[in-house]
């Protein structure tokens, strides 16, 4: 083209070369101005969020979690202002000195040192660490005292639990502690909600009740450069505490149950036999709680776990005992209702009874005479119920005490270590021990010894049964959103029988009282097992059944020597074991007692049935006036 | 010849005075008082170092710029090919005893500020290929030493710039010389030719890259793939801008760059920081302010008599508008990171002085748009 025109002048070129550019630009310029509306205008939402994301962070701070009270509303299990002491890695200017200042101050050990040290390279600079999670008042002064020369460190209030009854709940609520890696990652409410210095159950009515205890995280929002560092606070959200739970149980009782079977193993439950209410479940030696919140010293670690009495073991729910002669109840009352026997049935009893060549004693060596079902029941005549239960077959002695809750678990919704026990039948044996049923395992099944295996949350379930008329009751240790009166709890009862007749666990209603007359005679009739114990007052009097569980063989030649039980040594003795409920005349609460090795049912379990009815029968009034949750201040 | 006297002589100081380009002086004036106060804005609201040094800065060298403008643009033209010589022999001597910083040596202490060779030699390249187009045949614009001539002009400084390393000026150098090459006349078909070798040979550029130039690289494509490393500056520079929405968060408010999340918000993202607290709106009106000043220089290049005002003018003015491109491009997330300077707007005395030079020359040669030159 510039070839062609050799005349044409050179600005001319420059000039139109010129206009071609600037329409580029003006494309280009377009274009920029395109991109621009694109983020500022279209996306302009999206860039926000993420702006406010770079520059907004959150700080969650753990959630309180709610109280737990007994049914009186008495604070159970609560929270407590404690102070703590943490670092701010970003704030501190030398490190090393702190740690020496704070060592020197607050006698951290060396290795705890090393624990902090590692936590500062883990975490992230503006993550606090927890130097020290509990500190005395004093502590908290002298901190407090010379904070101008700790950069770095922070006092801090914040909010504990704490078990104000110390061991006295601990089988019942367990207690919370830190949680490890594998709990937070399973537990996702626990995930979602985790911070450094926040508690879970561990145990109990606090791990299985979680879900409601925990409640929300309080958070904090600040602005934050791009290191990282708070700039200012731009809200504070208030967490919610987690929901109160109320429990059936009564202090007073649970308090008089600990102090009954101070210094021994056993187990102590109480239920209401109409409402199925747990009015106290006492496992016998417990620990204090309030030692783990912080993390237990390896020291008192060791003295709970070698403890000779297990105070570890939830004996009331885990324990699985022969029930012994508490059994006796359910075998007559079985017999009764297949029609093997009548009130007019009579067995003799020589002490002794031979099968097979087997002898099978009774307790009372020179034997019990003719007896009949309700001398047997209140005298607690072995051989009367080996013949029986010879007569009724252990098939159907099993479906019996199975309607009765025998073999099922109790509360298995709430103590994920509650044992399901066992009571034998035929097949079972068959799939699970390979035998044929022997006749003999009959005889001593009927006098609860043998396969048979028990908890005492079991046994009180059972005597609350026979108490009630034969009805099957749910136990609960949660109070309900309306708990019922007495009244409402009879009523809902008969209800329930005529749509739901299969929780009548009875044939003919004349059975179940007759056994209830037996076990009155047994507490309240002369030569009865636990006629010592008996309280005379009809507003008191209680009827109940001794149980004495062998924890082996009685040889031949121990049965000759009749030790006491100081003579024998602690492992081979006896269980003790008592059921009853109270008042007779219109009965309102069942109780199961266990002492471990306590010797004879009638001399170590029954005495403490007496001082129980009295204080829940005492305290029966006050306990109906509590009923309606909302008249409760709590 | 007697006209050139004639023209040169009757010019007294007032009409200089009169026959300056108001408009564009006052987009300068505007521009350079916008810089100062985002300025302020980077040191967080307070006067510190970089307002001081930016201010200070602009003190010097604007009067420098009037002063450029009243002299007679046959002297640029006169001075054109010592000036890039000059440039070369700065180059030279940063390339041995130049400053290093973060892995380059471009810098040289001049105790007053650090002056930075390779951003003069963008005006130096426009000025010597002006120079020379102005004075060869139109002829010979297409003849093999000619183009030859012209290309080792440009590939010199381009050589050591690279050299430093320094992709993103020596970029801009290129560009700003093949404009001018463009607009001497030489063949279309030349260009489209190059452009496709350019294409075809692009692979093995890329592999003579050095390993941060080919991250940069790879990070534009996909800025997500290091987010926290490489990725970092474009995509906190995105949110910036997209976080300004229509009429931005307000002057001093911009969260991003006031919390540090901007990096190099003095010099390479300042418009980042802008477009955060003005928004659109406030961005738009800095782009119509660009292109008001970018549209004065194209005419003053067009009523311009010679021919070297109008190529000096026309380069100029495409080179500031590559350099608003680049940079622009860059923080919007549209071009890799290249290190350029948004001229007058970012921190930095060598880019500043290069530009305040090129406006002086372009309103030298307003004042002497009748000027004749040999």
């Amino acid at each position: 083209m510039i070839k062609q025109n050799l005349g044409i002048r050179k600005s001319d070129v420059i000039n139109r070369r010129m206009f071609i550019i600037g329409t580029a630009k003006i494309v280009v310029l377009i274009g920029i101005v395109a991109r621009l509306f694109s983020l500022q205008i279209n996306e302009n939402k999206k860039y926000l969020t993420l702006s406010d994301k770079n520059r907004i962070r959150e700080w969650k701070l753990p959630p309180t979690r709610g109280n737990i009270v007994d049914y009186f509303g008495n604070i159970i299990a609560g929270n407590l202002k404690v102070y703590q002491l943490h670092i701010i890695p970003e704030q501190v200017e030398n490190f090393n000195y702190l740690l020496m200042r704070l060592k020197t101050l607050l006698n951290l050990s060396e290795k705890k040192i090393q624990k902090i040290v590692k936590l500062k390279n883990k975490l992230k600079p503006w993550d606090s660490i927890i130097v020290s999670e509990n500190l005395s008042w004093s502590q908290f002064l002298k901190v407090n005292n010379y904070l101008y020369d700790l950069v770095g460190a922070k006092p801090v209030m914040t909010i504990s639990r704490n078990y104000p009854f110390s061991e006295m709940y601990t089988h019942v609520l367990g207690y919370v502690s830190q949680p490890n890696e594998e709990e937070i990652l399973e537990n996702e409410i626990v995930k979602e909600r985790f911070v450094p210095g926040m508690k879970i159950g561990k145990l109990g009515l606090e791990k299985t009740l979680e879900k409601q205890l925990i409640g929300t995280n309080a958070i904090q929002r600040y602005e934050v450069n791009a290191y990282g560092k708070r700039i200012n606070q731009l809200e504070y959200q208030k967490g919610q505490q987690g929901s109160k739970i109320r429990l059936t149980v009564d202090t007073e009782v649970q308090k008089l149950s600990s102090k009954l079977l101070s210094n021994k193993a056993g187990s102590i439950s109480v239920m209401d036999i109409y409402t199925g209410d747990i009015i106290a479940m006492y496992s016998s030696p417990s620990y204090n709680p309030n030692l783990f919140l912080f993390g237990i010293s390896q020291d008192e670690w060791q003295l709970i776990r070698n403890n000779p009495l297990k105070p570890l073991i939830n004996k009331t729910l885990s324990g699985l005992y022969s029930p012994g002669s508490t059994i006796k109840p359910i075998v007559a009352l079985s017999a009764l209702e297949n029609n093997i026997i009548n009130t007019n049935f009579k067995v003799k009893c020589t002490g002794k009874t031979e099968l097979y060549g087997q002898t099978f004693h009774c307790w009372k060596e020179k034997g019990h005479g003719f007896v009949s079902l309700k001398n047997a029941m209140k005298q607690s005549c072995d051989t009367y119920f080996y013949e029986i239960a010879r007569l009724l077959g252990v098939d159907r002695l099993n479906v019996t005490a199975k309607k009765f809750g025998l073999g099922e678990k109790v509360l298995g919704e709430y103590f994920d270590n509650e044992k399901k026990g066992l009571f034998p039948n035929t097949s079972w044996k068959k799939n699970n021990l390979g035998g044929g049923w022997v006749l003999g395992e009959t005889l001593i099944t009927g006098i609860g010894q043998g396969y048979i295996q028990t908890t005492p949350l079991q046994l009180c379930l059972m005597t609350a049964q026979i108490a009630n008329g034969g009805y099957k009751i749910k136990p609960k240790i949660i109070v309900n959103d309306d708990p019922l009166s007495l009244e409402e709890a009879k009523k809902s009862m008969e209800l329930q029988l005529l749509q739901k007749p299969n929780t009548r666990l009875f044939n003919n209603p004349k059975n179940i009282k007759i056994i209830q007359e037996a076990m009155f005679s047994s507490t309240n009739e002369q030569f009865g097992t636990s006629y010592r114990s008996r309280l005379d007052d009809p507003k008191y009097q209680f009827a109940g059944k001794t149980g004495t569980a062998q924890v082996k063989r009685i040889s031949k030649r121990e049965r000759e020597l009749d030790l006491e039980l100081e003579q024998i040594p602690y492992k081979d003795r006896d269980h003790a074991l008592y059921v009853a409920y109270g008042p007779y005349k219109d009965p309102r609460y069942a109780l199961s007692i266990i002492v471990e090795h306590g010797g004879s049912g009638s001399k170590a379990a029954a005495p403490m049935a007496k001082e129980l009815f009295k204080l829940i029968i005492d305290r029966d009034e006050l306990r109906d006036k509590q009923s309606n949750f909302e008249n409760i201040n709590i | 010849m007697y006209q050139r006297d004639r023209l040169n002589s009757e010019l007294s100081f007032f009409q200089k005075i009169k026959e300056i380009d108001y408009t564009l002086l006052i987009c300068i004036i505007l521009l350079s008082v916008i810089s100062l106060l985002v300025m302020y804005s980077t040191d967080g609201g307070e006067i510190l170092y970089h307002t001081k040094s930016h201010f200070s800065k602009l003190v010097v060298f604007f009067p420098m710029m009037l002063f450029i403008a009243f002299f007679n643009i046959k002297y640029w033209h006169t001075f054109a090919y010592i000036f890039y010589f000059l440039i070369i022999l700065l180059l030279l001597y940063v390339s041995f005893f130049g400053l290093k910083a973060s892995g380059s040596q471009r810098w040289m202490d001049l105790y007053l500020f650090v002056l930075q060779p390779s951003e003069l030699m963008k005006i130096a390249i426009i000025l010597c290929l002006a120079k020379y187009y102005h004075r060869v045949k139109i002829e010979n614009v297409n003849t093999l030493t000619s183009i030859m001539l012209v290309l080792s002009i440009i590939t010199i400084p381009i050589i050591f710039v690279i050299s430093q390393p320094d992709l993103g000026t020596s970029v801009l150098i290129a560009l700003s010389g093949l404009i001018i090459l463009w607009l001497g006349g030489v063949r279309v078909k030349y260009f489209v030719y190059s452009l496709i070798t350019f294409l075809i040979s692009l692979p093995f550029i890329i592999s003579f890259l050095k390993p941060y130039q080919k991250l940069r690289i790879l990070t534009f494509l996909d800025p997500d793939r290091d987010p926290l490393g490489a990725g970092y500056q474009i995509i906190q520079s995105k949110i910036a801008i997209g976080s300004g929405g229509l009429d931005g968060k307000g002057y001093l408010k911009g969260t991003q760059s006031y919390l540090d999340f901007l990096p190099e918000k003095h010099t390479d993202f300042i418009f980042t920081l802008f477009s955060e607290e003005f928004g659109f709106i406030g961005s738009v009106g800095l782009l119509i302010l660009y292109t008001i000043i970018i549209l004065r220089i194209i005419r003053i290049g067009a009523i311009s008599r010679s021919n070297f005002s109008k190529l000096f003018c026309f380069g100029f003015a495409f080179s500031i508008f590559i350099y608003i491109f680049v940079n622009l491009s860059m923080v919007l997330g549209l071009l890799p990171i290249v290190g350029s300077p948004l001229p007058i707007m970012s921190y930095g005395g060598s880019s500043m002085l290069a530009t305040m030079i090129g406006f002086g020359i372009v309103l030298s040669a307003k004042i002497n748009h009748k000027q004749i030159i040999a």
